[in-house]
C-alpha cells in the first residue's frame, strides 16, 4: 500500500514528512475531522501493514508517536462524549443481548437485502473493505494483556477468525476472494481514498482499543457488540447479494459469518467478557463503553450511507430491523 | 489451579455450544459434522441453518426461546 491522498492541511504536511523525513506537524485546534481521522489511520497503519513508500523505521518515531497521542486524545474525548453511560440494570453477561436488542441503530443489511442496487452494494463493499480486509487483527493486540481464562477464551474465538489453521478459511482472506470475484481490488487499503470519516473512525476506534492496555475492556466489549450484531445481518447480506447475483465467493463470506458469529457472539459475551469480569471486575464499565462505541459508530456509518442513497422516509424504514 | 472447561455450554434463550468434533443430526436425520473448535447447536429449531444456530432465536418472542 502507498500513502493515500491527503485530505487537508494536516495530512498534507504529515504525508510529506512520512515520504521525505521532513518535520512532523502537530494537529492544530480546528483541524478538519476527516483530515485528523485519516492522519490517525495512517499512523496506526505503520503498526499494521506499513506503506511501500515509508521507511519501516518510522513506526516508532517519537515525533509521530507524539502526534498520534494528540489525535488519540481527541478521538477518545469524542467517543466518551457520545457515550450515554453503562446501563443501570443487571450484570453484563446476563443483560448484554437484551441491551443490544434495545439499541435502535439503522441496518444497512436490511437495505441490501431488499432494495439496494448493484452500485450501492459495490460502494459498501469498497468502503467496508478497510475493516473486512483486517477483521480481527486489532483485537489480536489484546491477547498478551489478559489473564489466563480470558486469554484462552479470546484465542478460542480468534482461532476460528483466523481459519483454524487453514489459510483458505481465514476470514479476511474470504472477503478478499469475494472482492476479487466481484471485480474489486482486494489489496489492503485500496479504497482508503473514498473511505468517509465514519469508516475511518470505526477503524481508528478498534486500533485505539487494541493498542492501549488500558482499553483492553473496551476492546473486548467492542468485540462482543460486533459479534452480537453479525449473524442476522450477515444472512440479510447473503440474501441481498444473491438477489443482485453477486458471485458465490462473496456470498460465502457472509454465509461463514452467519454460522461463525452465532458461535462467536456467545463466546464473546459468556466466555471472553464473562471471564474477564471475573478476573478484573473493575473493567465492566469499560466493556460497556467499547460495546456502545461499536454500535454507535456502525449506526453513524449506516446513516451516512442511507442518507446518501435514500429519502429520509426510507431511511426510517431501515431503523430497528436486525 | 484448574479451571472449568466444559464440553458443552447451554446458553439461556439460545444455542448449546459444543467443543470438539461431533456429528450432529438435523431434524431430517441428516448428520452434519462440526467444522470449528466450538459450534452452536440450535435449540429453538427455528434456525435456517439447522442443526446450527444462526441467531434466529433472538427475534423469537420470549416464550418460544429455549429455556
Ligand atoms: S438457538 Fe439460535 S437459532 Fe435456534
Ligand atoms: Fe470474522
Ligand atoms: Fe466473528
Amino acid at each position: 500500500m502507498k500513502i493515500p491522498r491527503p485530505r487537508g492541511a494536516l495530512t498534507e504536511v504529515l504525508f510529506e514528512s512520512l515520504l521525505t523525513g521532513s518535520d512532523v506537524p502537530s494537529a492544530p485546534a480546528g483541524t478538519d475531522d476527516t483530515d485528523a481521522a485519516l492522519a490517525l489511520w495512517v499512523l496506526y497503519e505503520l503498526h499494521h501493514h506499513g506503506f511501500d513508500d515509508v521507511d519501516d523505521e518510522r513506526e516508532w518515531d517519537p515525533d509521530l508517536l507524539r502526534l498520534r497521542a494528540e489525535l488519540e486524545r481527541d478521538l477518545e474525548d469524542r467517543l466518551r462524549e457520545r457515550w450515554t453511560g453503562p446501563p443501570t440494570t443487571g450484570a453484563f453477561t446476563a443483560t448484554f443481548f437484551d441491551w443490544v436488542a434495545e439499541q435502535d441503530g439503522v441496518s444497512l443489511a436490511a437495505h441490501v437485502h431488499r432494495d439496494a442496487d448493484r452500485d450501492q452494494v459495490l460502494e459498501l463493499l469498497r468502503v467496508r473493505s478497510i475493516y473486512h480486509l483486517q477483521e480481527s487483527d486489532p483485537t489480536a493486540w489484546v491477547v498478551p494483556r489478559l489473564g489466563v481464562r480470558s486469554k484462552a477464551a479470546l484465542m478460542e474465538l480468534q482461532y476460528d477468525e483466523y481459519g483454524n489453521g487453514d489459510p483458505n478459511r481465514l476470514h479476511h482472506h474470504l472477503y478478499a476472494l469475494g472482492m476479487e470475484a466481484s471485480g474489486l481490488d482486494a489489496s489492503y487499503g485500496a479504497y482508503i481514498d473514498e473511505a468517509p470519516l465514519e469508516i475511518l473512525e470505526q477503524n481508528n476506534a478498534m486500533s485505539l482499543f487494541g493498542l492501549h492496555r488500558r482499553f483492553r475492556g473496551a476492546a473486548l466489549g467492542h468485540l462482543a457488540a460486533f459479534e452480537a450484531t453479525s449473524s442476522l445481518p450477515s444472512r440479510r447480506m447473503m440474501q441481498g447479494l444473491e438477489r443482485l447475483e453477486f458471485p458465490a465467493e462473496l456470498v460465502d463470506y457472509y454465509a461463514e459469518h452467519v454460522e461463525a458469529d452465532a458461535v462467536h457472539e456467545q463466546l464473546a459475551v459468556r466466555t471472553i467478557c464473562g471471564s474477564l469480569l471475573e478476573e478484573e471486575p473493575q473493567l465492566e464499565e469499560s466493556l460497556w463503553f467499547g460495546a456502545f462505541t461499536c454500535l454507535d459508530l456502525e449506526d453513524r456509518f449506516g446513516r451516512l450511507m442511507l442518507d446518501r442513497w435514500l429519502s429520509a422516509e426510507l431511511t426510517a424504514e431501515c431503523q430497528d430491523v436486525a | 489451579m484448574s479451571f472449568d472447561h466444559p464440553d458443552a455450554i447451554l446458553c439461556p434463550g439460545g444455542p448449546m455450544l459444543i467443543r470438539g468434533n461431533h456429528a450432529v443430526e438435523d431434524p431430517d436425520g441428516v448428520p452434519h459434522g462440526t467444522t470449528r473448535p466450538v459450534s452452536a447447536v440450535c435449540r429453538c429449531l427455528k434456525s435456517s441453518s439447522l442443526p446450527w444456530c444462526d441467531g434466529t432465536h433472538k427475534v423469537l418472542p420470549a416464550d418460544l426461546r429455549p429455556a
